[in-house]
C-alpha cells in the first residue's frame, strides 16, 4: 500500500472542514465542533504518515492519474511529515484557544463565524505547501495560505489591523509575484515545473541561468520566511492581529517559507553556490532581529522581532548544507514553531489579564496569577535556549555544525549565534521583571485591572464584578498544552534528532525523492562536491 | 524555443509602470501596480509557451511539435483566478481605509514612531545608583548622600538638583516633560 495516497487527505479534510463550517454560520457550537474535530482528524492522519516514514523513505502519490513530469505529484517524506504534524498540533492548539476566546467574549469583537472556515483554509494551505512535489502546486499552497492569513489578519475591520493589513498584503503580493516569475522563467528553461524531474534537468543549464533562476527563488521565499532585509513586514503586521491569529502565523507561516528555502537548497539547487551569501544573511538576521526586540516595550512586538532573529538560526543551518547542520535546522524549524506560538498565546493571556500587552502597562502578574507565570517562563527559557530545553539543543547542534565546518564564517556565526542566544535571554528577562516581577504601583502606567487585585487569583475571576472571565479555562488550557508540547520536544529530542540528521542525510543525497517520483530508473545527477554520509548520534 | 517580441515589450512595459505604481503612497495607485504586475507575470508565462500552435487536442496526423504548449495557459489560468481574488480583497482594503481614515494613503505605525523616538536613557536601567561610602549603610535618596533618616518626622523629602532642592517625588519622575526640574522658559520670548 502506498502511504501517499491518503496525502491528499490531509489538504482535503480541512478544506471540506471549511466548506462545512460555511455552511454551519449561522450555528457556532456546530461550527465549533466540526472544525475542532476535522482537525484532529488531521492530525491523526499526519501522525499515521509521520510514523509510516519514521524510519526513512519517500512515498510519492500522483493527483488525479497525470504521470510525474507533467501532472501534479505530492511527496511523503520525514521532513514533510514531521512539519506536517508539529504544525497541524500547533493549529490545533491555537483553534481550541481561539474557540475558547471566542465564547469566553460571547463572540463580540471578531465575527468568529468567518473565523472557522478561513483558519481551516490556512491549514489547507500550510499542508500543500509542505506535501507539494511541484513548484506551481506550491505556490497555489503559498496563495491559499496567504490569501487565508490576509482575511484573520484584518479580522473586525479596525483602524490599526487594516493599516498593518495593508502592509502585509502587499508585500506577500510582491513576494507572489517573484515567485510566478521565478516559475514562468523556470519552466521556459527547463520545460518542466516538477521538483523531482527539475533536480535531474536544472543542473544542465549553464551557471549564470541557475544562479539567476536561484537568486530569484530565494528571494522570493526569504520574503516570506522573513530574512533580514527582507523581514522589514513581519514586526509591523503581526503584533495588531487577534492574539491566536499572530500566534498561528507566528509559528506557521515563516516556517513555510524556511521549508521552501530547504527544498530549494537541498533538491533544486544542492551545491554550495549561495552558502556564504546565505550565511552573511543568517547573521544579520539574528543580530540586527534581536537588537530590535531589545528596543521594544510591546510585548507583542519584542516576540516578533525574537522571531525574526531566530529565523536566521534556521537559515544558518541549512546554509552549511552538511548533515549536521541541516539536521539541527530541521528539529529547530520544529522546537521553534512551537515555541513561538507558545510565547504568543500567553501575550494573548497576559493581555487579558493584565488588560495590555505594553511592559509600561502591565505589571506583578506572577502574583496574581502563577500559572500565567509557569506558561511564560517555560517557553520564554526554552527560547532563549537554557540547557535542559529543546531550545538549547538546538542551538548546540546548529554550533557544533558550525564548529565542524571550522571556516571564519562558521566561526563568525557561531559567536553571533550565542551572543543572539544571550540577548534573547535579556530581552526575555526584561519582559519577566517588568511584567512578572515588578509590583503593580511600579509600573509607568500601571493599567486600573493590576491595582485593584481580585479576590480568587487563582482563576483570575473577580467575582460580581464584571461577567466577562479574565482567563477562561478552554484558553489556559490548550496554552498548557502546547507548553507541554513543547517540554515533550525537549524529552523525546533523542528520537527526533534521530530523524532530522536522517532526513537531513535523505535531503542532501536527493535519490530516494527523486526515484520516488519519477520511478526507480530515474538517472540521479551527482552533486559537485558529495557529503559525508554519517548520521550523527 | 522562439519567442513572440511583441508580448515582451509588452510585458516590459507593464513590470516598469507596475513597479513605478507601487512604489507610490496612495493605496489606489499600489493596487493598479500589482495588477499591472500580476498581468505582466501573465504574459511572461504565455512567452514561455513558444509561438502559437494548434490547439492541444491528438489527432493522428498531427507531429508533436505542431501543438501549442498547454501548461503555461493552465498555468495562467490559476494565477489570474488567485490576482482577481487578492484584487477584490485588496479594494475592500482600501475602501475600509478611506472609511476609517478618510484617506487613500498608507498609513504610519505609531507604535513604530513612538519606539523610534524614545530616548535610549531608561530610568529603570541606567540611572545612576549612589555609590555607597559610608561605613554604615543608609537607603539613599539621591547621589548626593543625603538620606531618609536626615529627614525629621513630619518634614518633605527633598534632593539636591542642579542647585535647586526638590521634592523627592518629583525628583523621581524627572524624565516626565515638563517637571519642576527643568527651569521653565521667560515668557514673551525674553522680553
Amino acid at each position: 500500500m502506498n502511504i501517499a495516497s491518503f496525502a491528499p487527505l490531509a489538504v482535503l479534510l480541512p478544506i471540506l472542514g471549511a466548506a462545512l463550517t460555511f455552511l454551519l454560520i449561522r450555528h457556532s457550537r456546530a461550527q465549533r465542533t466540526v472544525s475542532i474535530a476535522l482537525l484532529s482528524l488531521t492530525l491523526l492522519l499526519e501522525c499515521w504518515l509521520l510514523a509510516s516514514v519514521w524510519n526513512g523513505g519517500t512515498a510519492a502519490v500522483n493527483i488525479g492519474g497525470w504521470l510525474p513530469p507533467w501532472g501534479i505529484v505530492m511527496v511523503v517524506d520525514q521532513f514533510s511529515s514531521l512539519m506536517l504534524v508539529v504544525s497541524s498540533s500547533v493549529s490545533l492548539a491555537v483553534l481550541i484557544y481561539a474557540t475558547g476566546q471566542g465564547m469566553a467574549d460571547g463572540d463580540r469583537d471578531a465575527p468568529v463565524s468567518i473565523f472557522h472556515p478561513t483558519y481551516l483554509i490556512l491549514v489547507a494551505g500550510v499542508s500543500n505547501a509542505f506535501l507539494s512535489g511541484d513548484l506551481f502546486n506550491l505556490y497555489v499552497g503559498f496563495e491559499i495560505l496567504l490569501t487565508a492569513s490576509y482575511v484573520l489578519m484584518t479580522l473586525g475591520g479596525t483602524g490599526p489591523r487594516i493599516r498593518a493589513g495593508v502592509t502585509y498584503v502587499v508585500v506577500s503580493v510582491v513576494s507572489s509575484v517573484l515567485f510566478l516569475i521565478a516559475i514562468a522563467m523556470i519552466y521556459g528553461a527547463t520545460g518542466t515545473i516538477n521538483m523531482a524531474d527539475l533536480a535531474i534537468k536544472l543542473a544542465d543549464l549553464d551557471q549564470g541561468t541557475q544562479n539567476l533562476l536561484h537568486v530569484m527563488l530565494l528571494v522570493a521565499f526569504g520574503i516570506k520566511a522573513a530574512i533580514f532585509p527582507l523581514s522589514f513586514w513581519l514586526p509591523d503586521s503581526y503584533p495588531t492581529a487577534p492574539a491566536p491569529v499572530t500566534a498561528v502565523f507566528a509559528g506557521l507561516l515563516t516556517k513555510v517559507g524556511v521549508y521552501a528555502i530547504v527544498r530549494t537548497e537541498t533538491l533544486l539547487f544542492p551545491g554550495d553556490t549561495f552558502n556564504t551569501p546565505l550565511m552573511v544573511a543568517a547573521l544579520l538576521t539574528m543580530i540586527v532581529g534581536i537588537l530590535g526586540a531589545l528596543a521594544q516595550s510591546d510585548i507583542k512586538r519584542l516576540l516578533s522581532f525574537t522571531l525574526v532573529s531566530h529565523i536566521g538560526y534556521m537559515v544558518f543551518g541549512l546554509a552549511m548544507s552538511s548533515v549536521a547542520g541541516l539536521g539541527a535546522a530541521v528539529f529547530y524549524v520544529a522546537h521553534h514553531i512551537t515555541i513561538q506560538t507558545s510565547l504568543f498565546l500567553v501575550t494573548g493571556l497576559i493581555e487579558r489579564r493584565g488588560g495590555s500587552s505594553s511592559m509600561d502597562r502591565v505589571a506583578g502578574l506572577a502574583k496574581l496569577s502563577p500559572m500565567l507565570a509557569v506558561l511564560f517562563f517555560v517557553p520564554a527559557m526554552n527560547l532563549a535556549g537554557i540547557p535542559p530545553f529543546s531550545g538549547f539543543l538546538g542551538k548546540l547542534g546548529l554550533l557544533q555544525a558550525g564548529v565542524q565546518l571550522g571556516t571564519p564564517l562558521a566561526y563568525a556565526l557561531v559567536i553571533g549565534g550565542v551572543l543572539t542566544s544571550l540577548l534573547t535571554l535579556l530581552a526575555i528577562a526584561r519582559v519577566w521583571n517588568r511584567a512578572f516581577w515588578r509590583k503593580p504601583e511600579d509600573a509607568e502606567h500601571p493599567d486600573p485591572v493590576l491595582l485593584a487585585a481580585p479576590e480568587d487569583s487563582a482563576t483570575g475571576d473577580r467575582a460580581g464584578k464584571t461577567n466577562v472571565t479574565l482567563l477562561p479555562r478552554t484558553m489556559v488550557g490548550s496554552t498548557l498544552g502546547l507548553v507541554i508540547f513543547g517540554v515533550g520536544l525537549t524529552i523525546f529530542a533523542g528520537p527526533l534528532f534521530k530523524v532530522a540528521d536522517q532526513s537531513a542525510v535523505d535531503m542532501l543525497d536527493r535519490t530516494s525523492y527523486i526515484q520516488a517520483v519519477l520511478g526507480q530508473d530515474a538517472p540521479v545527477p551527482a552533486i559537485a562536491q558529495p557529503e559525508p554520509r554519517v548520521v550523527s548520534k | 524555443m522562439s519567442v513572440n517580441l511583441t508580448l515582451l515589450t509588452v510585458m516590459g512595459a507593464l513590470y516598469a509602470c507596475g513597479i513605478y505604481l507601487i512604489l507610490e503612497r496612495s493605496l489606489t495607485r499600489v493596487l493598479l501596480g500589482l495588477m499591472l504586475l500580476a498581468n505582466a507575470t501573465n504574459l511572461l508565462l504565455l512567452a514561455t509557451g513558444g509561438y502559437a500552435g494548434l490547439a492541444p487536442m491528438y489527432s493522428k496526423d498531427t507531429a508533436a511539435g505542431e501543438y501549442n504548449d498547454p501548461l503555461p495557459q493552465a498555468l495562467i489560468l490559476t494565477s489570474i483566478v488567485i490576482s482577481f481574488a487578492v484584487t477584490a480583497f485588496m479594494l475592500g482594503i482600501i475602501y475600509r481605509t478611506w472609511v476609517l481614515a478618510r484617506e487613500d494613503e498608507i498609513q504610519d505605525d505609531a507604535e513604530d514612531r513612538r519606539v523610534a523616538k524614545t530616548p535610549s536613557f531608561d530610568l529603570e536601567d541606567d540611572s545612576v545608583i549612589p555609590v555607597e561610602t559610608s561605613e554604615f549603610p543608609l537607603t539613599m535618596l539621591g547621589s548626593d548622600g543625603q538620606s531618609v533618616s536626615d529627614v525629621p518626622d513630619g518634614a518633605e523629602a527633598t534632593v539636591k538638583v542642579a542647585g535647586r532642592k526638590l521634592d523627592a517625588g518629583e525628583a523621581a519622575s524627572e524624565e516626565q516633560p515638563g517637571s519642576l526640574n527643568v527651569t521653565p522658559p521667560k515668557e514673551g520670548g525674553g522680553q
